[in-house]
């Protein structure tokens, strides 16, 4: 691996081999035994038929995946269309967890820069300061925008106050509302690899296109961009995807009318209303989605690096 | 005819650390000049706020009778080679040379067609699609110069861009370099720390010690007639040797040697007293014992070309001396008595 | 017009301030509230300290200590676990050569980070459901070191990759066992990373809403479905005052890795 000496540590760096098996025995087992096999179980769990409490009959069925797709009217005798409503749940999951990532992006991208900008004794603060709240329970964080943004809270206090608005905004239990929730829930993951970029990126480049007769600006496009480009996409994912299964932004801040797709699949394991097949059917094309997304980025990473 | 850059009085703080203290110089057109130093003299903060990336704290810096201090880089006609090149990592060699132009508006026709009139220069076009990092370091080298040519700036600066280099390219380089600036008849401003570079080729050198400028002049007035110990100590070897002063007379004074010889040399004091003196290790002739200063040989040392005589003279200052390895040269051996003279202009009275 | 370095970009830092204010603006309003001696959350009625005092007396107090009791024990459990499992593992990834299944074992690591936690949370229902495992206190525990391995495993790989194998070399030289050289040598090395690995893992532990939900079975609670029970309905000054408590923890242990990381280096 990079960064041990090749020639001084070849030796140490096979010191355990003939521990090895046991070594990684209880990680492959841990995640072998109690995510892998779980995974496996919920793809065959979505093929399966629902029992009405709940739980499933271990009868084949495409039933779950046919609710999702396909429509065929309420007493299901009308010719089978396109069933738009749970698609269009991912769609607006898709909307809403693009706008926190770009949210994310045009306010962490210049903050990730001022920070690697700022010399070494105080970059560290400065970095100290925007990974605390990584650090702060997700659900305390989620409470406390609640608290601040709700209808009589103290933000609309404070701006009415001001003399700024002379009506409270409205701004709980909308998408906004959600926008913002997610954006504050994964905004140090959007700050810290544009941060690790920055840092490992030359400023004579910037200097360079300076000399070149290129403006700040356009050095930022043409040079910058191109070159962190690598951290900002990481960022971008690492916002993109807990965003889209994001449970508690969209239900403590949306409301009933703000769903996403995790609130789709929280639903379908309440007792005794659930539908158990179907939420193993959504979080398969939920998780089908990602993986995706992830296969691709490894592909571009890979590629990246070849050249 | 105005100067290619005039820097007048400029100084360079940072927090409490003086770069440059009021440093004055001229540059000519079409020159070739050097500012050489030691690292941490100020010619690379120098050569920064020629270029517009640092702001001067003090003074004016004019490019052809414009004061240009506090202009941006990108709007100062001058163009840079960075001392590890700073070749975009990301654009193919081709588009790296064609930056600038882009930057300028040139269309891209015209732009591809002077980046590979440009290449073709440095020998490089048959790389043109690769990426930078596909190159030796010899190579990005020349895409770097060639990047800082295309927009045909007025003065290109050039910070030790052939330090990163091996020997053997390194003297290449210089070679080319000179030929490339006697071609395009731009102003060179090349900052170094190698005497040597500096010596082979500029037109005129700037000595740069502790943020000021020592000497400037010629090659040849540099090396013959430095002003000062350092000047003389850091260009090419040195022996100091410390005398009294008989007579001064304009640029003349008559010293008096360790031994109580006495010799007329050319002076940067006006001033009597006790100064001192740089004698050239290649000006000195060995000769038999009572001629000249009297010394014993200590060691001697083989060089390849030359030999290296380390001698201790009789009051008990140790000199050296260098004789050229020729066939017929005798090799004093260690312990013999030997006489030192002085050749025609091999001494120099410095200023302190 | 001022010179400004090519780092410089105007705006910035308005942009920067902005971002904190965004992250700490309703933390810091929570910490105010949670000391406001009025029972409603809308009017201020001066400062006091009635709903800690509440939080450990009141009528819900049974009810949060118990919660919290969960929480900290299975964080504890969890984080010293996994810790152990990603420690053993860093060293046979980093440690033992090239070998075949290297790559795959690397992707069943970072697994939970890649799959969606509601996704995992389904998962691991339908597991313990269908194994016919009773969910309570045991089934968080494990599902918890589970997704907690990659957390521990990141700082700890980390560390161990920026420590040049010589060290080890020298002392097994200097007629170290093999033991020896992994406890005198290479683990105090390693400390600063295995700390580091310890506290996130405990802090992602401790945070977990989602997956303790859907395994944590009728009856039993941790701080966060606690307070999400809670806050359904509506949120109450209690609540203001136990994230406040649990926002000091969490500054606590981030303070903590801090140093520990800053001393490492």
């Amino acid at each position: 691996m990079a960064g041990v000496g090749s020639d001084s540590g070849a030796s140490a760096e096979t010191t355990y081999r003939s521990a090895r098996v046991p070594l990684l025995l209880p990680t492959w087992l841990m995640i072998g035994v109690f995510l892998v096999l779980p995974v496996a179980l919920m793809a065959v769990y979505s093929f399966l038929t629902k029992e009405m409490r709940g739980g499933v009959i271990w009868d084949f069925s495409l039933a779950a995946y046919d609710q999702f797709f396909v429509h065929r009217g309420l007493f299901g005798d009308e010719p089978p269309t396109l069933e738009w409503t749970y698609i269009s749940v991912f769609g607006r999951s898709i909307i809403q967890a693009a706008i926190a990532t770009v949210l994310c992006l045009l306010i962490g991208f210049p903050t990730a820069w001022f920070i690697a900008t700022r010399p070494p004794e105080t970059r560290g603060v400065w970095l100290f300061l925007v990974t605390v709240p990584y650090w702060v329970n997700l659900l305390i964080r989620t409470v406390s925008l609640r608290f601040l943004i709700r209808e009589n809270g103290p933000l609309n206090d404070a701006l009415m106050g001001a003399g700024v608005i002379s009506e409270p905004l409205a701004l709980i239990n909308t998408d906004f509302a959600v926008q913002l929730g997610l954006f504050y829930s994964y905004l140090p993951f959007m700050v810290l690899p544009i941060y690790a970029a920055v840092e490992r990126y030359n400023f004579t480049w910037s200097e360079a296109a300076a000399d070149l007769y290129a403006t700040r600006w356009v050095t930022l496009r043409e040079i910058v961009l191109p070159i962190v480009r690598p951290g900002i996409v990481a960022g971008c994912l690492l916002v993109f995807i807990p965003s889209l299964g994001a449970f508690l932004a969209p239900n403590l801040l949306g409301g009933a009318k703000n769903f996403m797709i995790g609130s789709l699949i929280e639903e379908q394991f309440k007792k005794s209303l659930g539908n158990w097949p179907f939420g193993a059917a959504v979080s398969m094309i939920l998780m089908s989605l990602v993986l995706i997304l992830l296969m691709i980025y490894a592909r571009s990473a890979a590629r990246q690096e070849a050249r | 005819m105005t100067n290619a850059v005039d820097i007048r009085k400029v100084t360079k703080v940072f927090g409490t650390f003086t770069a440059l203290h009021g440093v004055s110089l001229s540059i000519r057109d079409n020159e070739f000049f050097t500012l050489l130093g030691p690292s941490g003299c100020g010619k690379t903060t120098l050569l920064r706020l020629m270029a517009g990336f640092e702001e001067v704290s003090g003074g004016e810096i004019l490019l052809f009778g414009q004061n240009i201090a506090s202009l941006e880089p990108n709007l100062r006609p001058v163009n840079t080679v960075f001392q590890q090149y700073a070749l975009f990592p990301h654009m193919s060699v081709i588009d790296n040379v064609a930056f600038g132009l882009k930057m300028k508006g040139w269309t891209l026709p015209k732009r591809r067609a002077r980046a590979g009139e440009m290449l073709e220069m440095v020998h490089l076009s048959d790389f043109a699609d690769r990426l930078p990092t596909q190159l030796s370091g010899g190579q990005q080298q020349r895409v770097a110069l060639a990047r800082a040519l295309a927009p045909q700036p007025k003065v290109l600066l050039l910070d030790e861009p052939l330090s990163a280099l091996d020997l053997k390219l390194r003297q290449a380089m210089r070679m080319e370099l000179k030929q490339l600036q006697q071609g395009t008849g731009i102003t060179f401003i090349f900052v170094t720390h190698d005497q040597e570079e500096a010596l082979t080729m500029s037109n005129r050198i700037a000595v740069m010690s502790a943020g000021r400028v020592q000497q400037i002049g010629t090659p040849r007035e540099i090396y013959e007639t430095p002003v000062n110990r350092f000047v003389a100590d850091f260009i090419g070897e040195t022996n100091l040797l410390e005398v009294e002063v008989a007579a001064i007379a304009g640029d003349q004074a008559e010293v008096i040697l360790p031994g109580g010889q006495r010799v007329t040399c050319s002076s940067a004091t006006t001033e009597k007293g006790r100064h001192h003196l740089s004698v050239r290790p290649e000006r000195v002739t060995l000769g038999t014992v009572g001629s000249g200063m009297q010394a014993v040989v200590e060691q001697v040392v083989y060089l390849g070309t030359d030999l290296q005589v380390l001698v201790r003279l009789d009051g008990g200052t140790a000199m050296q001396v260098r004789i050229q390895n020729a066939a017929r040269t005798e090799v004093p051996s260690p312990g013999t008595r030997v006489g030192l003279t002085l050749e025609e202009g091999a001494a120099r009275l410095l200023a302190d | 017009m001022a010179l400004r370095s090519v780092r410089h970009y105007p705006g910035f830092l308005a942009v920067t301030v902005l971002c904190l204010v965004v992250l700490y603006a309703p933390l810091v309003v929570v910490t105010a509230y949670s000391f406001n001696d009025s029972p409603s959350i809308t009017t201020w009625g001066g400062l006091s300290l009635r709903w800690y005092v509440d939080v450990f007396t009141g009528p819900e107090a049974p009810r949060f200590r118990a919660a919290a009791w969960n929480s900290l024990s299975i964080a504890f459990l969890a984080a010293t676990i996994a810790t152990g499992i990603a420690t053993a593992a860093a060293l046979a990834m980093l440690r033992a050569g090239k070998f075949k299944g290297r790559s795959l074992t690397f992707a069943l690591i970072n697994l939970p980070l890649m799959v969606p936690e509601i996704v995992i949370a389904v998962a691991t229902l339908i597991f313990f459901t269908m194994i016919g495992f009773t969910t309570g206190y045991l089934t968080i525990l494990i599902a918890h070191i589970t997704f907690c391995i990659p957390f521990a495993y990141l700082p700890i790989a980390a560390r161990l990759q920026g420590i040049d194998g010589s060290y080890e070399a020298a002392a097994r030289d200097l007629y170290a066992t093999r033991a020896q050289s992994f406890f005198l040598v290479l683990l105090p090395l390693m400390a600063p990373g295995v700390v580091s690995g310890y506290l996130l893992a405990f802090i992602i532990s401790l945070d977990d809403f989602i997956i303790t939900n859907f395994v944590k079975g009728a009856g039993m609670e941790t701080l966060p479905t606690a307070i999400f029970g809670s806050v359904k309905q509506g949120i109450k000054p209690n609540i203001m005052a136990i994230s406040t408590l649990m926002l000091a923890v969490s500054i606590l242990f981030v303070t903590l890795s801090y140093f520990i990381n800053r001393k490492g280096r």
